[in-house]
């Protein structure tokens, strides 16, 4: 089975909100002192979601897709540390600033040029725009079925049955391959890369394609020609206006809770 | 005529109340010269009423096809049929499982974008503009389309549906449209009901990882039983598989804003505010001082939930 698992590097989304911070003006967040990029939390989930498909069908080839800065090569070797076989890096100055859409449409022609590809596989949404939106649109544009927010799947030949999760509850699904399926966190913990794993990747093949290797139209990459334009970022303002309960004692501060909650006649 | 077309889904054979949030948004957006209102529903054609009443100008129903999760694929085609059918320039659908989907699917299909999780929207210069949360609810962002069809999920609870006019009156249509469905629905299954509905309670109480203990949580429903309010939970402590993902508060579980809600054991990361910031009144219960949570609540006891919280539970049931 040839698998395609697509990870994108992003500022850490754990990031404590006392070092978030914006340029306005440039409508892009500044990366925080300290604090390096990380891979998008839920992509090394599709990359085990992917091990575990190899594993269990005993062959297969795992190709790691990014399309990013030069940095975003540390989330392919992160993947190929992991156990994917190789990496291909999407960049491009035109790549810069794009949106989801136009990641979308890059991410599919790679795939198309990688060729052959049975199951792609993918993050539920990129914890930086939170759109959650490029697994149709590489399905589209491939033509494939698509399946978002698994937590668990199979393959039995041609046909993976997948567990998604809903709002309120859960379902499973049957598809044909290919298909392109999205992982969400209930999947569980990716493997953790061992050291050795980590020295193998550094000799694993990582190919650098540009927009002409993807044959983009001029209009499909570059800030310009985002489908959703982006008009204004900014931190929203939240108040603090806390009281503090205090209390001599757990038991007093329970009681003094409970006093102030009846006179705001919340309980 | 340009309008806005809206994705009603259904819950236990009636409208969902989200449906009626969407409705208020494009009425909102009819009042700044948006157009007017239709509405796609599948199922009984008797849905169509409530529509109406809450804002439709017409309501198109499709009782062939489903707009359920997981069959996106058949659902857009209702919906595709439904935008051609009202000359729709903007699509509204719920943040849901529906949504999350569909959106997308009809973007790439109709050659635009969709703006996911929008917290307002607005028309500027004759276009949609969407203010949408996005960096786990650290940022907005303000967007516009550059496609003619401009699609945006809305987030649960971020309008309020209008009161239901029975006075008001519709054009009602069949759209029997069912699109290709390549993903076999084996089945579905609902969560466990655990009392109230968290989106509907008006009491939430929801613990974190610093419970330590899945146990805790018998301790959160008394709690929360006690208020007569819903339990809700960090992704931390449900990842911990403390307590099921259905209950599970923020950006990728549910948005509540319950008139109190309790935090215990919870740190406030944005992507936790994003579910429960709209509560009226927040109580953190945390040992840290500086955690955000207690930085954004009204009120809040510094101390060990162990020793707090039952004696909470005393002291509300003492003040009967
Ligand atoms: C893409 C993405 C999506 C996410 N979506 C969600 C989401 O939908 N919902 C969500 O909740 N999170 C979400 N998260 C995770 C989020 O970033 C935080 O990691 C999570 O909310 C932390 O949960 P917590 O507050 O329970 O745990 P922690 O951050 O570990 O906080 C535990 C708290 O408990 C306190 N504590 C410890 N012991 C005690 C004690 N004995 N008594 C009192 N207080 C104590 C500590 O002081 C601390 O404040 C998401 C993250 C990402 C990257
Ligand atoms: N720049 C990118 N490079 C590689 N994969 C990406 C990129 N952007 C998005 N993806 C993939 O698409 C998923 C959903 O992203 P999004 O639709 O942007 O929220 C991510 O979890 C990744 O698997």
């Amino acid at each position: 089975m040839n698998i395609v698992v697509c990870v994108k590097q992003i500022p850490d989304p754990e990031t404590p909100a006392s070092q978030f911070a914006v340029d306005e003006a440039a409508k892009r967040v500044i990366p925080a002192q300290g604090i390096a990029p990380v891979v998008n939390p839920y992509d090394p989930q599709a990359t085990e979601a992917a091990l575990r498909l190899k594993d269990a069908a005993g062959e297969g080839k795992i190709t790691v897709i990014s399309l990013g800065e030069d940095s975003a090569r540390d989330a392919i070797k992160h993947a190929l540390a992991m156990g994917a076989d190789e990496g291909v890096l999407l960049s491009d100055p035109e790549f810069e600033n794009i949106d989801n859409f136009q990641t979308a449409v890059a991410l599919s022609r790679a795939i198309e040029k990688i060729g052959d590809v049975d199951l792609v596989l993918m993050g539920r949404a990129a914890a930086d725009w939170d759109m959650g939106v490029a697994p149709l649109g590489v399905a589209e544009q491939l033509g494939f079925p698509c399946v978002t927010i698994a937590k668990s799947m199979e393959a039995d030949g041609d046909t993976l049955t997948v567990q998604r999760v809903l709002d309120d509850g859960f379902q499973t699904v049957e598809v044909d391959l290919p298909a392109v399926v999205s992982i969400s966190n209930e999947f569980g913990e990716p493997r953790y890369p061992q050291l050795r794993q980590i020295m193998l990747a550094a000799k694993k093949t990582v190919q650098v394609w540009n927009a002409d290797d993807l044959e983009l139209e001029d209009d499909e990459a570059g800030e310009d020609n985002r489908w959703l334009a982006l008009e204004a970022l900014y931190i929203p303002q939240v108040e603090s206006n806390v009281e503090i309960i205090e209390g001599d004692s757990p038991e007093e501060q329970a009681r003094n809770l409970a006093l102030k909650l009846r006179e705001a006649k919340l309980i | 005529m340009p309008g806005t077309l809206i994705i009603a889904e259904t819950a236990d054979g009636a409208v969902a109340p989200l449906s009626f949030e969407l409705l208020a948004a494009a009425r909102a957006l009819a009042d700044q010269g948006a157009g007017d209102v239709s509405a796609l529903v599948a199922g009984e054609e008797s849905l169509a009423q409530s529509l109406i009443e809450h804002g439709a100008d017409a309501v198109y129903v499709c009782s062939a096809g489903s707009l359920d999760p997981g069959s996106a694929e058949a659902g857009a085609g209702a919906a595709l049929a439904a935008v051609e059918a009202a000359g729709a320039d903007i699509v509204l659908m719920g943040q849901t499982s529906v949504g999350r989907d569909l959106g997308p699917l009809m973007a790439f299909r109709l050659n635009t974008a969709v703006a996911m999780e929008c917290l307002s929207l607005a028309i500027d210069g004759g276009r949609l503009r969407a203010v949408r949360s996005c960096y786990g609810g650290n940022a907005n962002a303000e967007v516009t389309w550059r496609g003619d069809v401009q699609i945006a999920t809305l987030k649960p609870k971020a309008v309020d549906p209008l009161a239901p006019d029975a006075s008001r009156s519709g054009s009602v249509t069949a759209i029997d449209a069912v699109g290709e469905q390549r993903v076999r629905v084996i089945s579905t299954e609902a969560a466990e009901a655990t009392g109230i509905r968290l989106e509907d309670a008006d009491v939430v109480v929801s613990g974190g990882r610093g419970l330590g203990d899945p146990s805790a949580f018998e301790m959160m429903e008394e709690l929360a039983g006690l208020l007569g309010g819903a339990t809700g939970a960090s992704r931390a402590a449900c990842d911990l598989g403390w307590y099921p993902p259905s209950q599970q508060v923020g950006l990728t579980g549910k948005t509540v804003t319950p008139d109190l809600y309790v935090a215990v054991a919870i740190s406030g990361a944005s992507q936790h505010m994003a579910g429960m910031s709209g509560s009226k009144n927040i109580v953190a219960v945390n040992r840290d001082p500086d955690c955000n949570m207690v930085q954004v609540a009204r009120f809040a006891v510094v101390e060990d939930y162990k020793k707090v919280v039952p004696a909470l539970i005393d002291a509300i049931k003492a003040l009967d």
